[in-house]
């Protein structure tokens, strides 16, 4: 390889995050306690500093530095961005929450920085090893993130379970990759791509590591029947963390996808469409069924996140650029979602009392008319009502399997929607026709109101002009 | 039968065996010794398969440090062994099913039907002056220089995730600062007390 400093140049919003969580880990030490508030500070500025690095040094062109290992494209940079965005969203709304609970440290940024660094690596990844250890970086701060309330045993339960089944699902994803790499003789995207195209090539070998690929890719989605780790890791860790792991790393797994099956496995689309047909009706089913019977509000939340899976799923498996399109558009539409929804879960908790249960919605109101309008627009999304944005991200997963004559899986779709339909629809009802069971007004401060209010009314802003995100989806896989 | 054939079966019935005695012994002592035993035939087998390197720092890290660690956890847990034994013969027959499926499936796909030598030849055998140490080298900090990169990442958020979880204040450990045990002065320690003299 020859080294020349302009390789440096598409990887600057890589280096740009490493260096700030670095920095940020060294000035948290000097800090006092209450002065803790610089390190949150100064993450969010990194945040909105790495938009702009990237915007600044976006290639006119697909670059692939390296020697391979790093792919900067269209998708890349708009999936980065809208981490960016996203995770600052999330510590933002979990700033008071850990205030509260005596969580604020520097640590939960430092880790959060690092996992955002983790998924920019999965997000522009060019071989497998590249893809493997931004997943390895992103899933080693969440473990450790969801651990954070040390003092909780559900936390510490969560984190246990999220690590012994995330190390089995980076066994299995590995051990497919070395199958893959048996039969191609390389774990380049590219040579792959070239090794699959070989009429000599092993295709048993081929298949059975695909199947171990599309396992380990599941168990990271959380889709059925790799799912069991995603409701209790939403109800055992701290709001806080879920809000983070329960939007941004749903971005990243559709990159993960987009990465593995498109840009490298793409010649065995015929293989692996099926696998995700199967994957996808399951969580669609099972999501939605289950997510009726839970009461307790983060539970729900899991259950409905496996059901929004299965739709991306679908959009994947349709093996077109539309689809590619559709699952993007929902990817991101999903993330903005999820945000909004654990955000109000936090509005509503307050010091000593978590707001986990599903009556702790009634009335909502009485007290807030502004937020119940706010968490009526996410639920209204999340069901796929318009004209929210929810509406039109399902309709182009649809549309975009109508297309390739699978409209027997879009009305699968519909049909579990529907029935999803009515636990979205529930928390509705919850919030403006029953009494409150505790009338305490919400706190919050300024920023969590405005950053919440344009989350919700995002929803709809985003529902009556969808053209622009999807344009700007299609540009960037184009 | 070839010298180093008779080395590869010597090495790799010991391997076998160990690992058998690793999940058989009902000391977990002696299961983390077996688990020694068996990294070091799997490091000779890499031997004779020219790998010195990989060979070399097999023993160095998971012999010298991975399992001497493992070896203090496993004497400093106190584990429960009945619970851990407990349902075992329940359970045996179907985790016997299930290995020998997945076994017979694996030699299906890895096996020589696949991988065998005239699928996959033999790489060439290096002249004397080749050294794997320094090929290795030349590749992980050119080729692989992004992915060693992240890998130093990954060990920090490990260093920062292992301390952020378990260091924590306790108020009631006793400790002791030495800046202030020199700085003490006599006042500090020494009360002189008047009083009469009795009778």
């Amino acid at each position: 390889m020859q080294f020349d400093t302009s390789m440096l140049i598409p990887v600057l919003p890589e280096i740009f995050i490493l260096t700030a969580a670095c920095v940020i880990l060294v000035v948290d030490l000097f800090l006092k306690e209450e002065q803790r508030v610089i390190s949150y500070g100064m993450t969010q500025i990194s945040l909105l500093l790495a938009i702009v690095v990237t915007l600044m040094t976006a290639p006119a062109e697909t670059r692939i530095v390296f020697d391979g290992s790093v792919i900067r494209d269209g998708m890349s940079d708009l999936l980065k961005i809208a981490i960016y965005i996203i995770s600052a969203g999330a510590f933002l709304y979990s700033k008071d929450y850990l205030k509260d609970r005596d969580l604020f440290k520097g640590e939960y940024y430092v880790l959060g920085l690092f996992a955002v660094l983790g998924m920019m690596v999965m997000v522009s990844a060019n071989t497998f090893l590249t893809v493997y250890l931004g997943l390895e970086l992103l899933a080693l701060s969440l473990y450790a993130l969801v651990a954070f309330d040390r003092d909780s045993a559900n936390s510490s339960e969560a984190a246990m379970k999220y690590f012994v089944l995330g190390a089995l699902a980076s066994g299995m994803l590995l051990y497919g990759i070395s199958m893959i790499y048996g039969a191609t003789g390389s774990i380049g995207f590219q040579a792959i791509g070239e090794g699959l195209a070989n009429p000599d090539v092993n295709k048993m070998v081929l298949v059975f590591g695909l199947v171990f690929v599309v396992i380990g890719l599941a168990f990271k989605f959380g889709a059925v029947p790799f799912h069991m780790w995603v409701p209790d890791v939403y109800q055992g860790a701290p709001t806080a963390v879920v809000t983070f792991l329960g939007s941004t790393p749903k971005i990243a797994a559709f990159a993960l996808a987009m990465r593995m099956l498109v840009d490298g496995l793409g010649g065995l689309h015929a293989d692996w469409q099926y696998m995700l047909v199967i994957l996808a009706i399951l969580s669609m089913g099972l999501g939605n069924v289950f997510a009726i019977a839970q009461g307790n509000i983060k539970r729900m939340l899991a259950y409905s996140t496996i059901s929004h899976v299965g739709f991306i799923l679908v959009g994947i498996l349709a093996g077109t650029t539309k689809g590619y399109t559709a699952a993007m558009f929902y990817s991101i539409v999903y993330a903005v979602m999820a945000l909004g929804a654990f955000g109000i879960v936090i509005l509503l908790s307050r010091r000593g009392f978590e707001a986990e249960n599903l009556e702790d919605f009634k009335g909502l109101n009485e007290r807030s008319p502004w937020f119940a309008a706010m968490m009526l627009l996410v639920m209204f999304s999340m069901a796929g009502v318009p004209p929210t944005v929810g509406f039109f991200a399902k309709m182009f997963i649809l549309e975009s399997v109508v297309s390739i004559d699978m409209t027997w899986l879009a009305l699968v779709g519909v049909f579990f929607s529907i029935i999803g339909a009515f636990y979205y629809l529930r928390i509705v009802k919850l919030m403006y026709f029953d009494k409150p069971v505790d009338a305490s007004p919400l706190e919050a401060g300024i920023d969590t109101r405005i950053a919440l209010s344009v989350n919700g009314l995002s929803m709809l802003a985003l529902g009556m002009f969808p053209a622009g995100l999807l344009s700007l989806c299609s540009a960037a896989l184009s | 039968m070839t010298f180093e054939k008779f080395v590869f079966y010597v090495f790799a019935a010991i391997l076998v065996f160990a690992a058998t005695m690793v999940i058989t012994r009902r000391n977990p002592v002696h299961s983390a010794l077996f688990l020694v035993l068996a990294f070091f035939s799997s490091a000779g087998i890499w031997l004779l398969a020219e790998a010195e390197f990989l060979a070399i720092v097999l023993i160095l890290v998971y012999v010298g440090a991975v399992m001497v660690l493992f070896l203090f956890v496993v004497m400093m847990l106190d584990i429960d062994l009945a619970t851990l034994k407990a349902g075992f013969i329940k359970h045996m027959p179907v985790g016997v099913l299930v290995a020998l499926v997945m076994a017979i499936e694996m030699f299906m796909v890895v096996g020589p039907a696949n991988f065998g030598l005239e699928k996959v030849p033999a790489p060439a055998a290096q002249g004397a002056g080749y050294n794997n140490t320094e090929e290795l080298g030349s590749v992980l900090y050119t080729v692989y220089m992004y992915p060693f990169e992240i890998a130093a990442v990954i060990l920090l958020v490990g260093i920062i995730a292992a301390i952020g979880l378990t260091m924590r204040k306790r108020p009631e450990t006793k400790f002791q600062d030495p800046s202030v045990q020199v700085r003490v002065k006599k006042a500090d320690r020494l009360r002189v007390i008047k009083m009469d003299a009795e009778d």
